[in-house]
């Protein structure tokens, strides 16, 4: 074939673009395409593909998306974990002359890869898919308030994803840092597919993540059972309003100031550029300004998260559970009126200066007022120290130090010395893996028996928990030394051999914490198989307080028979103090949306277009969009989207609980 | 701890609805149409701050003063406010229940639609045949975005038009379409919004300035 008419069926993409010359990726490649096959080949053999079509990929119930979810984040954590295993090898061994295992060119795309994934494909699903399991059940409300848009978000999530891997083994992931800033990330220094990678796998989840966003914020609004006001809605729910609200008044920045930088990319426009009138900084400031309130979107279902447990296992209602509300809100509002801190040393001057590192400061007292409400509310408790309390006791202690350097580090003059250090590393690493991914570990282990229907085993449980605390430690307080030391962050090679002891410490702390994230897969599995042991017959397994506890562990696909009429902040614990009896006749058809294939396909095609920009294969970007579009108004065309459970339906799931809830008295 | 109780009649506490109804179907679309629009709106602000920021930098290049054509503005601007009218003659129409008058109304706010995209285009295509393309300065980088993703919104909104005439003219003024041509009602009135903001601080202040 001519050399032009390869050039217009596959862009840029040729035999040279596969990383052969890598062995460490060529050696990944192996273990994940046999991984793969035996997976896909296993699906095969037990004929899995129609169940999971049928159940899994199609459905539009909220619990099994959230599950999904979930899946997706666990996932991408060990994509991303190995990621950070190769770094702190990387940083050990590159000293007294040696250059490391990892060359330049690998390396930046380490680190880079590390950072995306971990914020966007290993934290956003964790936090999404717990809301999207929790919320609607906290409510007392059947699905969300679009469940063909929630299935849809959650394929685009996966999309984005699937580029993101793709670029491990086709072409190459960006080498810029995980925000890409210009003038680095524009098309003079980044030729290659990286950037581009980078761009479209963070669109196309990007629009996932906006429409969830919306869908919550309409559930929470919406579709609240009676008697459920603002104020007596649960922690979890608000804070995932807030969270909700945040999402989809800062991805939109993001998605402009990344088509902004695709159009610098591919057009030639003068945005960021250094001629021609653009400024890179413009996009310095719009990325903060999405990725500022970002944090926020991670760390607040988190909050909510603890605010759930300690009053569960404290044995207590959540001490200030108004100023809690108010706290939320307050720092949804500055987490706003913050983002400059990021780039102090941009020059903006001593005024502007003091403004964001005043307000930054200020976050620190909504947060440490709920930091307070949960002492409280552990005090003359009557405190369990199950898995999930120890993840919030870990927290508590964890965060509050990440905080407090993150107060140091919004003093403009001391962010001079420290901006960009391992200090930094050290603070956000604090804060995100204290607050937010022990979060969701608490999250995961304080609902999994409701999602599934039998607990966690708690040996391995907590032996993951020692691990990943210990190791968390001595992984990152020697980066708080190094940064302080001077050492910058993204370095590959060192000079001075002194500073080697302290990455060494840094590597024995990640190894650590590889055995934690070992114990939570081995965690898993034993309760899988000792899951008759751990079984959960009552619905309520924690004595807990919401109303997700008031139904069936696994609950039905229709969550609650009769809706749910609420008149305490904590449902469910005034429901059994006042002897609520479930109801056991009377049940009645219940109305829920149908399974579609429209989301998976159409995130699908949406993939396979981000693919064609990347690659510079026209046709086939144009022909996925005109495939989407064809798709998507066809859709418009189904206006039956919904079918009634019949009562029979209802009434042999109810008596089978029933019948298993006798079995337990 | 006294909580309020709504007591049935027997006096005892309800913890659940015994005769309950689905919400009707649609219950929370103008809700989330309306958060999606302030999204929307989102995305234009950015475009609007860029352009605030990077639209005096001309780079030696054309400024609006040698561009524009108000006289043609002017006309374009007149043809994206008589179609939202237009528009607004549908929903009333809608109302009545009289589908081939709304109709109508649908298809010549879609021909005042597509007279604004086809004004534009010539606009852009002048300004781009004289030299003043996106990549001259940014400038011009920041006008083309900004008054092409609003034309592109325009554009999909009459892709969204035609979708639903022939969804009303299959299945009539049914509720699920009557809702839907509220969305869009909503979403179009919006671009106009967004227009006037366009029209006063791109075009008139930029041939002041």
């Amino acid at each position: 074939m001519s050399p032009d008419l390869l050039k217009l069926i596959f862009g840029r993409l040729g035999f040279e673009s596969l990383p052969l010359h890598e062995p460490i990726v060529v050696g990944t490649f192996v273990v994940v395409a046999l991984g793969g096959a035996a997976l896909l080949g296993g699906l095969t053999y037990f004929r899995l593909w129609g169940y999971l079509w049928r159940e899994w990929f199609t459905t539009v119930d909220h619990k099994r998306i959230g599950i999904m979810y979930m899946i997706l984040g666990i996932v991408m954590l060990l994509r991303g974990f190995a990621d950070a295993l190769m770094m702190r090898g990387q940083q050990m061994l590159a000293f007294g002359g040696s250059e490391g295992y990892l060359n330049a060119h690998h390396y930046d795309q380490v680190f880079t890869a590390h950072g995306v994934i971990m914020i966007f494909f290993v934290a956003m699903p964790l936090v999404t898919g717990l809301m999207n399991y929790v919320v609607p059940l906290q409510i007392g409300a059947r699905d969300v308030s679009f469940p063909f848009l929630n299935n849809f978000s959650f394929w685009m999530t996966v999309g984005g994803a699937v580029l993101v891997m793709a670029s491990l083994f086709i072409g190459e992931f960006a080498r810029t840092g995980w925000l890409a800033y210009p003038p680095l990330s524009n098309i003079g220094y980044s030729p290659d597919v990286g950037v581009d990678y980078y761009i479209w796998a963070l669109q196309v989840a990007g629009v996932g993540t906006t429409l969830s966003g919306i869908n919550l914020i309409c559930t929470i609004v919406k579709l609240r059972c009676p008697g459920m006001t603002m104020m007596k809605m649960p922690v979890f729910t608000w804070t995932s309003l807030c969270t909700n609200v945040l999402i989809v008044a800062s991805f939109p920045v993001l998605t402009v100031v990344l088509a902004l930088l695709s159009l610098d990319r591919y057009v030639g426009t003068n945005f960021f550029t250094n001629d021609f009138g653009g400024s890179p900084m413009m996009y310095v400031n719009l990325i903060w300004i999405w990725g500022h309130p970002e944090v926020y979107i991670l760390v607040l279902p988190a909050f909510g998260i603890f605010s759930e447990v300690t009053s569960t296992f404290s044995g207590k209602r959540l001490f200030g559970y108004t100023s809690m509300v108010y706290a939320t809100v307050v720092i949804t509002i500055l987490s706003y009126l913050v983002w400059l801190h990021h780039f102090f040393t941009m020059g903006s001057g001593a005024s502007v200066n003091s403004f964001f590192g005043i307000t930054t400061m200020i976050i620190s007292i909504p947060t440490g007022a709920k930091m307070f409400n949960w002492l409280f509310t552990m005090y003359r408790g009557r405190i369990r120290y199950e898995l999930p309390m120890m993840w919030t006791i870990a927290f508590m202690l964890t965060f509050v130090i990440g905080g407090m350097t993150g107060v140091l580090l919004a003093v403009p003059p001391a962010d001079f010395v420290l901006h960009n250090s391992l200090f930094l590393i050290a603070h956000f690493h604090n804060v995100i893996i204290g607050g937010v991914v022990f979060g969701a570990f608490a999250g995961i282990s304080y609902w999994f028996p409701k999602a599934f229907g039998f607990r966690l085993d708690p040996f391995w449980g907590k032996l993951s928990f020692w691990f990943w605390v210990t190791g968390f430690y001595l992984a990152f307080m020697p980066l708080y030394v190094l940064g302080l030391m001077g050492v910058t962050r993204r370095l590959r090679v060192f000079d001075d051999p002194s500073l080697q002891i302290w990455f060494v410490i840094a590597a024995i702390g990640a190894g650590l914490v590889l055995l934690g994230i070992m114990c939570m897969l081995m965690q898993f599995a034993v309760s899988f198989l000792r899951r008759e042991q751990l079984k959960d017959v009552t619905g309520d397994p924690w004595d807990a307080r919401t109303l997700e506890w008031a139904t069936s562990s696994p609950p039905p696909d229709y969550n609650f028979a009769f809706t749910p009429v609420v008149h305490d902040n904590d449902a469910w614990w005034d429901m059994k103090r006042r002897g609520y009896q479930r109801p056991l006749t009377g049940f009645k058809p219940i109305h829920m949306p149908s399974s579609t294939g429209t989301g998976i396909i159409l995130a699908g095609l949406a993939t396979a277009m981000g693919f064609g920009l990347i690659w510079y294969m026209w046709w086939l970007a144009a022909l996925s969009f005109i495939a989407m579009l064809a798709v998507g108004i066809g859709h418009t065309f189904n206006y039956h989207r919904d079918f009634d459970i019949p009562a029979e339906d209802v009434i042999r799931t109810e008596d089978a609980r029933t019948k298993l809830l006798a079995g337990a008295k | 701890m006294t909580v309020a109780v709504n007591p049935s009649q027997t006096g005892e506490p309800v913890f659940y609805l015994a005769d309950e109804h689905p919400h009707p179907e649609g219950w929370s679309t103008s809700l989330g149409f309306w958060i999606y629009l302030m999204s929307d709106c989102l995305i234009f602000a950015i475009l609007f701050a860029t352009f605030g920021v990077l639209g005096g930098n001309y780079a030696a290049g054309p400024a609006p003063k040698d561009l524009f054509d108000l006289d043609l503005v002017a006309v374009n601007t007149s043809m994206l406010l008589l179609s939202s009218i237009t528009y607004g003659f549908a929903m009333l129409t809608m109302q009545q229940n009289k589908v081939a008058q709304t109709q109508v109304w649908l298809a010549i706010t879609g021909l005042f639609g597509l007279a604004f995209i086809g004004i534009e285009l010539t606009e852009f295509a002048h300004m781009i045949h004289e030299g003043a393309t996106p990549q001259r300065s940014a400038f011009l980088s920041a006008f083309f975005t900004l008054v092409g993703t609003h034309g592109l919104h325009v554009s999909c909104g009459l892709i969204w038009l035609v979708t639903l005439m022939v969804q009303v003219g299959k299945f009539g003024l049914i509720e699920a379409n009557r809702r839907r041509l509220m969305c869009l009602s909503m979403f179009w009135h919006f671009l106009d919004v967004v227009w006037i903001g366009v029209f006063t601080f791109v075009y008139l202040l930029g041939v002041l300035r």
